[in-house]
């Protein structure tokens, strides 16, 4: 006879879950429609890219193990594993388990859940010692992060965070189901087993201990309903708290396996990142707007979670510097500075700037195209040194706003003023295109980064940092090394802007003795000048430098160097040390500061240096 | 047309009665930096968009002051937002973030 094992106490369970399919449904079909169609036919064919198994591997090591979380902070990494992974098995090894039981393929969705007290005994079960075996060492699993994750809510200090993430009301109402349904699971199946005799090494003696004292047999009952129930709870709240970002990082993983990439408008990308934060505070300490300022709200963690819950916080949108601090030790690897020049976008969409008056191109012409950009032209130093050093070195170069050029167009990108960037990008683009040039060499790393990602150009860009170190190792400037120590700080946009952080300090260590700091290279500090800040005022800014003065001088060096005019600019009146940018520093340390013969022009082209 | 000795100038009095001043009140909530400009110049002085046109920030600062909305209108639209002007201004205002909010003001767009 086929026969279904029923009870009532299932049916909070099976609802809860039918509710948040249903939800998780309409979420999906509502970011579905912000997409394209050519999108859509990616998405669809996707599962037949054959990428499968690399998505499949994807999702294993960071949904499931969380690897990145691991790198960042191993207890974290643990935590979140044993709950993903711990929760994933016992999923899977019930299905299992109960399937070779009922020695049917289909079963009632509930039945493997509460598959122990549907069991009456073990006998004639195929492995039932190693299934509850490995079903019991999965609930320790679990349960282990559990005594963790409520330790860290108490002192989260061990967890390389000051604070968790301040949960709200409905992620309260969640974490605490959350918390209830592994030891009532424990505690239902251990009951269950002293009656029946069906548990494992911990089930099995728990129920025993527990038997000596407790009226098991009555107790039971109570404890799967309210196992059931907790279950249920966390189901219905699910699609509205941060547990959300366990289906939505799994689609996630999916879309860049498919090759998605964050563009220039929120889309149906940018919402799939946003919801797969599962708001684990890493972030919360890297930003300098909260350890300097006290604007905790900043971050991503809440600044996203505004997002997903349609309630934007404006000052996280305009007031955040895009330093890519935080972005930089996110395990879920959120692209949020895009994001956030995204919202500007919407927000400033109906302005529009306008340059008719845009200067005609001349007609010029070098292999060297150098590019100051308007915040050299601010620190004149910066391009004179590097005038010289060009000069010194014979290169043949052109200065293209030696007399005043235009702006580059990115700092009304980070504003999200896409189309009005586009008549600077275009004007500059026709003009380096006209000069014939072969390198294109700047002295700003905000230009830098622009040059090399919006403007179609096809020939390299350097920043100077990178381009004078070449002309070092090609010994067509020659230094002397003193014996003073210096420090150097990464701009943004520099390091983890554009990735350059070895070529500085090449040419630093062969001029002088370069003192390494705790938060350099990609942990770098921004000096507060940043263009993203829009809205941050001048008092702010000078209490963000401050502050990052003080690490850069920890060691008390002799000289504080930089490789951007903006970073110089922000920490030159502020600084008890000299600040100078890095081809100032590199001009005063040349010891032949002309040359008698000129040497056959050399330019880099193919990141060697190659005689022309 | 005698020669009389002199010219008479077109009318440059300007009625602080017919200023609107709903839009610097707005704009000084945005960014409440503005009321520290005392019109100095340095910020138009070093503007790279000065070097193509006669945009100036200061003259676009005093017109919002006065309330004539129509040339802070007409001239706004010249800045490249390059933010060079907030590293030159001796009063720490934040021009940058002015031009954007009056820009926004001007086009429509909520200004938070
Ligand atoms: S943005 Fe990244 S680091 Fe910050 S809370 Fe979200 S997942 Fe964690
Ligand atoms: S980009 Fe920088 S300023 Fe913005 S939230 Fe991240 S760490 Fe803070
Ligand atoms: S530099 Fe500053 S104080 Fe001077 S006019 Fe410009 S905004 Fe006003
Ligand atoms: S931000 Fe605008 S006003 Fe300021 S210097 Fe640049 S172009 Fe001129």
């Amino acid at each position: 006879m086929y026969y279904i094992d029923y009870d009532p106490f299932v049916l909070p369970f099976t609802l809860g879950v039918l509710a948040l399919l249903v939800m998780l449904f309409w979420k999906f079909f509502q970011w579905w429609d912000k997409l394209q169609p050519e999108d859509r036919i990616v998405i669809r064919t996707g599962l037949r890219s054959g990428k499968l198994l690399a998505i499949l591997k994807e999702v294993f090591l960071e949904s499931l193990i969380h690897r990145r979380m691991w790198k960042q902070n191993p207890l974290q990494g643990y935590m979140h594993m044993t709950f993903a992974f711990g929760w994933f098995m016992l999923i899977l090894i019930g299905n299992v388990e109960s399937r070779i039981h009922s020695g049917v393929e289909f079963n009632m969705p509930y039945y493997p859940i509460f598959f122990k007290f549907f069991l009456d005994s073990n006998e004639g079960l195929p492995f039932s010692k190693s299934f509850t075996f490995i079903m019991d060492f999965f609930l320790l699993l679990v349960l282990s992060g559990l005594v963790l994750a409520m330790f860290k809510r108490v002192n989260a200090k061990l967890y390389g965070m000051k604070k968790p993430a301040k949960p709200e009301a409905i992620d309260r109402i969640a974490l605490t189901a959350l918390w209830f349904i592994f030891p009532l699971r424990l505690l239902a199946e251990s009951f269950t087993s002293a009656v029946t005799g069906t548990g494992g090494f911990l089930t099995g003696n728990l129920g025993e201990f527990l038997s000596g004292w407790l009226p098991a047999r009555l107790l039971a009952y109570p404890a799967w309903w309210s196992y059931s129930v907790a279950l249920s709870v966390f189901f219905v709240c699910m699609p509205f708290t941060r547990y959300m970002h366990i289906p939505a990082e799994v689609l996630l993983i999916y879309l860049r396996h498919l090759g998605f990439k964050p563009s220039k408008t929120y889309d149906f990308f940018s919402v799939v990142e946003v919801n797969s934060c599962p708001s684990c505070g890493v972030c919360v300490e890297s930003c300098q707007l909260k350890s300097s300022l006290g604007h905790g709200n900043i971050v991503p963690a809440y600044f996203l979670r505004g997002l997903k819950k349609d309630r934007e916080d404006m000052q996280a949108v305009n007031e955040c510097m895009l330093c890519g601090r935080c972005q930089q030790v996110c395990p879920v690897g959120i692209h949020v500075n895009d994001i956030r020049i995204q919202r500007r976008d919407l927000l400033n969409k109906q302005v529009v700037f306008n340059y008719p008056y845009l200067p005609p191109p001349d007609h010029q012409k070098a292999d060297v195209v150098y590019f100051a950009g308007c915040m050299t032209h601010l620190t004149p130093g910066i391009k004179r040194s590097v005038e010289n050093i060009l000069k010194a070195a014979g290169i043949h170069y052109l200065f293209l706003d030696k007399e005043g050029g235009i702006c580059c167009g990115r700092p009304l990108q980070i504003a999200g003023l896409w189309d009005s960037a586009r008549q600077l990008v275009e004007s500059n683009q026709r003009l380096i295109r006209q000069s014939g040039a072969r390198l294109l060499l700047t002295s700003c790393p905000i230009c830098l980064k622009v040059f090399r990602e919006e403007y179609d150009l096809r020939i390299p860009v350097m920043h100077h940092s990178q381009y004078l170190v070449q002309l070092i190792e090609a010994e067509l400037i020659n230094v002397a090394f003193s014996s003073r120590e210096v420090s150097y700080h990464d701009p943004c946009e520099l390091g983890r802007g554009c990735g350059i952080f070895e070529e500085p300090r090449q040419l630093i260590s062969r001029i002088a003795g370069l003192q390494e700091i705790t938060a350099g290279r990609e942990k770098s500090l921004c000096c507060g000048g940043s263009l993203g800040g829009l809205s941050l005022s001048f008092q702010e800014r000078k209490r963000l430098a401050s502050d990052a003065l003080k690490q850069l001088l920890a060691g008390q060096p002799d000289l504080l160097i930089t490789a951007c005019p903006l970073c110089k600019k922000t920490f030159q009146p502020l600084s008890p040390v000299g600040v100078m940018d890095i081809a100032e520093f590199l001009y005063t340390a040349m010891e032949q500061k002309t040359r008698t013969a000129q040497p056959e022009v050399l330019i880099n082209c193919n990141e060697t240096v190659a005689v022309l | 047309m005698p020669r009389w000795g002199y010219k008479i100038h077109e009318d440059r009095q300007v009625i602080w009665e017919e200023g609107d001043f709903s839009l610097v009140e707005r704009i000084r909530l945005a960014e409440p930096s503005l009321c520290l400009c005392i019109s100095c110049g340095t910020c138009a002085s070093g503007c790279t968009a000065a070097q193509f046109t006669d945009f100036s920030l200061r003259r676009v600062i005093i017109q919002l002051q006065r309330g004539r909305i129509e040339e802070v209108r007409q001239e706004i639209d010249r800045c490249m937002l390059c933010g060079k002007c907030i590293l030159t201004c001796p009063r720490g205002v934040n021009t940058r973030h002015l031009v954007l909010c009056i820009r926004k003001e001007l086009s429509g767009d909520v200004l938070y």
